[in-house]
């Protein structure tokens, strides 16, 4: 398990030097690239900006103020048998719809819990699981004119749910 | 909608920690909480700006090209109705490679190419075909090797191993993408 668990934190800085070797190699104007690339990263973090304080605001209320717990107490003993912890669960409902907003929640989570925890690494394997369903389909649908989309909000939201559901046991076997 | 999520929240919060005698405590509250959303953008900009540099490189190289070479067989069997060399095939191949090297804006352009090819094949211009859904579900399920992003910000808040979440993280897109592609197939006979 030690070497199937260290492996992947090489991975990036060899995945790093490799594309970068490459690409040299196949002449591209690598440093040209890179800040092309980063400025644009700069753009998206703009972007993402309002949204996570909006998010960090909301649901640091809705947590402080004690109105969560208000809320997530029935729902309790239906999701602790099965190792969902409630705080996981506006999470797992804004993964579909909003990525930045998702994004916004898992960072809540695991600057809250600690990137350690059960929560937090719960929340990093949750956020990683699957992509923006409605999103992908607004935009890819909408750019080609399809109206009727038939069974395809269905069958990425039983994706979603997948996802999320093996995310929790992923986690609960891993670690 | 979200107009309404989002207040609702915000007066649901203020009017629980209210009714608790917390009305002081919630100034400080809110004023925190939005120091820790800037905050966090500030511990994301780096991997995010790094990353994005990285991808933008690898998307240069042609490293995508490559992957898409190895994929194309197995993409071949999920998409019987498009016809052999014909463009949307190496357009989703390019679109599935990008979004397994995690280059999400390398994605979107081939993305599109390919619902344009697939439009083409199209009889009925306002109908999504079989091809359209195994496509966007396969995208929507997210299948990824290396998140990126969610690993920096482990790394910034101070994990032990930030990229331990790897593997279970690949395992959980495989998940959800091989329910996906099973509830396509299953829904697939139904009406609409």
């Amino acid at each position: 398990m030690a070497l199937f668990s260290d492996l992947p934190s090489y991975l990036l800085p060899l995945l790093v030097a490799t594309v970068c070797l490459f690409a040299l190699r196949r002449r591209v104007d690598v440093f040209g690239s890179f800040l092309e690339g980063a400025e644009e990263g700069l753009k998206l973090l703009l972007a993402i900006t309002p949204y996570v304080v909006a998010i960090f605001v909301a649901i640091g209320l809705v947590r402080e103020s004690g109105a969560l717990e208000v809320v997530s107490l029935p729902l309790r003993p239906l999701l602790l048998p099965l190792g969902i912890p409630p705080e996981i669960i506006p999470l797992a409902l804004t993964r579909p719809l909003s990525g930045s907003g998702s994004l916004a929640l898992a960072a809540e989570l695991i600057a809250r819990w600690g990137p350690d925890s059960y929560i937090g690494r719960l929340a990093s394997v949750v956020q990683s699981s699957t992509d923006t369903t409605l999103y992908i389909l607004a935009v890819y649908f909408g750019a080609v004119g399809v109206t009727r989309i038939r069974h395809a909000l269905w069958a990425g939201l039983i994706a979603d749910l997948a996802g999320f559901l093996a995310s929790v046991a992923l986690v609960k076997a891993f670690f | 909608m979200l107009s309404a999520i989002w207040t609702f929240l915000l007066v649901s919060g203020i009017a629980i920690g209210l009714l608790r005698g917390k009305g002081g405590d919630l100034t400080q509250i809110l004023v925190k909480a939005a120091h820790q959303g800037a905050e966090t953008i500030l511990s994301l900009s780096g991997v995010i700006l790094f990353w994005m540099g990285i991808a933008r490189i690898a998307e240069r190289s042609g490293l995508a090209e490559i992957f898409s070479r190895l994929v194309s067989p197995l993409l071949r069997r999920l998409f019987p109705e498009i016809p052999t060399g014909h463009p949307a095939l190496g357009a989703i191949a390019m679109n599935v490679s990008a979004n397994l090297l995690g280059l999400g804006h390398a994605a979107t352009p081939f993305g599109l190419k390919a619902m344009e090819e697939l439009q083409k094949l199209n009889p009925e211009k306002d109908r999504a075909t079989d091809s359209m859904v195994t496509f966007l579900v396969l995208n929507t399920a997210g299948l990824s090797l290396f998140p990126v992003v969610v690993v920096g910000l482990r790394a910034q808040y101070g994990s032990q191993n930030p990229a331990d979440i790897v593997v279970p993280a690949f395992l959980a897109t495989c998940a959800s993408t091989l329910c996906g592609l099973l509830a396509d197939r299953w829904l697939r006979g139904r009406k609409g």
